[in-house]
């Protein structure tokens, strides 16, 4: 609500839309028609930009060495195609268990894998692809994407040209228009006691659902690693799970963290007892062992309290990792701020989440 | 819930509800159609959230009815599209197959009813293929459909059909986008039960729901299906 009405960008907000990924380009050597082979591309991603966006850059450095054809662009890592809906820095958290930089990617200008990834023609592809999420989460918001629907052309044209560009400030001027505001968050619970209610929402008709957008990823790492970077190559999309899954902020919002977020997300990594008194355990900022301390001890209990399932997992199925915009956040933070500080500019919140789970 | 204050959307297992329903009324008055049949979603790892119902609708291999070229498409009257002969005749589904003369053979669709958390309504999915597999691309998928559609497939390329990724298989499926569904549900449903002062009656949520995203493929449910939604 302040950065809406104000349009003033927080710290951390500046930090997420200013993130950017060194990547270091290879085209893939089937695609080499040239001797010497041409020298990798060296580029940054912004974070919360899409992979085909970075083409008309990308292109110059290897059109001398491609085979004939027509173009039909797609990146890959460690000969896993990248899905290009999912934004750069999601992708990088999520296959990248240690940050590696630059980031090596393959880049393919023929062979477009159709089975697996769906098409992109281009900008417009990436468009459109990025406002049918923002509807997905206005819809989640306010119970409707009207604001979304009903966006003049010239706010949709400035909307998409901020993301395009990476300017917080010209996006925030678009989306004050489009009442977005999640709840949970500590400064607009000030404002607003009753969370329910705004001036704003009650003029346009909008009830706050007390929802937050959030696309949850989970990777498995089925052998028993110590450190998070010791994690196998990601070689198939089937080693990760991902879904969108709203996350209702309960009671008054402020007290709801970011750990009470992941237990609505994944309940069955946690037990009865963890979830008393796992609010009073302070997770260590440092490094991959945040959810430590938290999560996983209390996933090793799980088998007694849970029905059906939790047999198959009594064995110590653990959090390891949870990553949200390339920085491993401490659990008792407020979820309302980790939202609306570290969402997307499409309104979700992207959780990657990394999970030992070792078979007896 | 009073219909006044319903938004027009499902919970999971409403919806769970209303597809048990809406597949055996289908099985009943088409029995010689491909049947809808409930797909439990792959077993996954054993701590992701899911519940046992799990799942999505699934309708495949369905052969759409075809009107016969230059009839009138915007013709509501149910005898237009019977007068095709028919495998399906005295089917409630009004539908019929007309050997294509582009040598291609029939096509055929795969509909996926999955249910979406976000919006809580019934998504439609679906792919279409030729008697060989070979798979049809959105340009000829859309000449089976009726002009109306056709005409907002021009209109409205990237807001009505686009693809996405199948959220159970993970793979390129065409979808209806929808995020007017709860608006249009609740005429549909609310209109039905205002004067009864009744409960909304969600079972029948995909019948009515289907009545109309099927006109998309040129798919009508038969007055026979549709009477099952209005009021006892």
């Amino acid at each position: 609500m302040i950065t809406g009405s104000k349009g003033a960008a927080t710290e951390a907000q500046q930090y997420v839309w200013g993130g950017a990924i060194p990547l270091q380009i290879h085209l893939h050597e089937s695609e080499v028609t040239t001797l010497p082979p041409p020298p990798p591309a060296l580029i940054l991603a912004p974070r919360v930009g899409y992979l085909p966006l970075l083409v008309p850059q990308i292109k110059p450095f290897f059109s001398s060495s491609l085979p004939p054809g027509v173009d039909t662009v797609w990146f890959e890592y460690k000969g896993l195609p990248l899905k290009w809906y999912i934004p750069t820095g999601t992708l990088f958290d999520l296959l990248c268990s240690e940050p590696e930089r630059p980031w090596n990617l393959t880049i393919h200008f023929r062979g477009y894998p159709v089975n697996l990834l769906i098409p992109c023609e281009g900008e417009d592809s990436v468009k459109w692809s990025f406002i049918n999420s923002l509807k997905e989460a206005a819809y989640v918001i306010n119970g409707n994407c009207k604001n979304i629907m009903n966006m003049s052309q010239s706010d949709q044209t400035e909307l998409w040209r901020s993301v395009l560009n990476g300017q917080l400030e010209a996006y925030l001027r678009v989306y004050s228009k489009l009442k977005l505001d999640i709840v949970g968050d500590d400064f607009s619970l000030n404002l607003n006691p009753s969370r329910q209610t705004n001036s704003d929402n009650e003029a346009t008709g909008i009830t706050k659902s007390g929802k937050i957008p959030v696309r949850l990823y989970v990777r498995t790492i089925d052998e028993d690693i110590d450190e998070v970077e010791d994690a196998p190559i990601v070689d198939s999309w089937e080693q990760i799970y991902y879904i969108n899954c709203p996350v209702e902020v309960r009671g008054e919002g402020k007290d709801f963290s970011l750990n009470d977020a992941i237990k609505a997300l994944l309940p069955m990594l946690f037990t009865e007892e963890a979830s008393v008194d796992v609010d009073s355990q302070a997770p260590e900022s440092e490094s991959g062992e945040v959810s430590d301390g938290g999560s996983s001890r209390s996933s090793q209990k799980n088998g007694e309290s849970l029905s059906a399932h939790a047999g198959l997992f009594k064995d110590g199925t653990e959090i390891m990792l949870v990553r949200i915009q390339g920085i491993e956040p401490r659990l008792d933070i407020p979820f309302g701020w980790v939202a609306k500080n570290l969402m997307n500019p499409e309104q979700y919140l992207h959780i990657c989440i990394y999970v030992k789970t070792v078979q007896p | 819930m009073m219909s006044e204050s319903w938004d027009g959307t499902l919970s999971f297992t409403e919806f769970f509800v209303a597809a048990s329903n809406f597949s055996e009324q289908w099985r009943k008055l088409n029995s010689s159609l491909p049947q809808w049949t409930w797909i439990p979603s792959p077993k996954r790892r054993p701590w992701v959230p899911t519940n046992d119902q799990a799942g999505y609708l699934a309708l495949e291999n369905m052969i759409l009815p075809r009107l016969s070229k230059g009839n009138a498409h915007h013709k509501s009257d149910v005898a237009e599209t019977e007068e095709c002969c028919s495998d399906y005749e005295d089917e409630a589904v009004d539908t019929a197959v007309v050997v294509l003369n582009d040598g291609s053979g029939e096509h055929r669709y795969d509909l996926h009813a999955v249910y979406s958390v976000s919006y809580r309504v019934p998504v439609l999915y679906f792919r279409a293929y030729r008697n060989d597999g070979q798979p049809l691309l959105l340009d000829v998928i859309e000449k089976d459909f009726s002009i109306d559609s056709a005409q907002l497939l021009t209109r409205a390329k990237w807001t009505f059909i686009t693809q996405e990724e199948h959220p159970e298989l993970r793979r390129p499926w065409y979808m209806l986008h929808p995020c007017g569904t709860s608006e249009w549900m609740t005429l549909l449903l609310s209109s039905d039960v205002s004067s009864a002062q009744d409960r909304i009656p969600r079972e029948k949520y995909l019948l009515s729901w289907f009545s109309v995203v099927g006109q998309v493929f040129g798919i009508k449910l038969h007055l026979e299906m549709l009477n099952l939604v209005a009021p006892q």
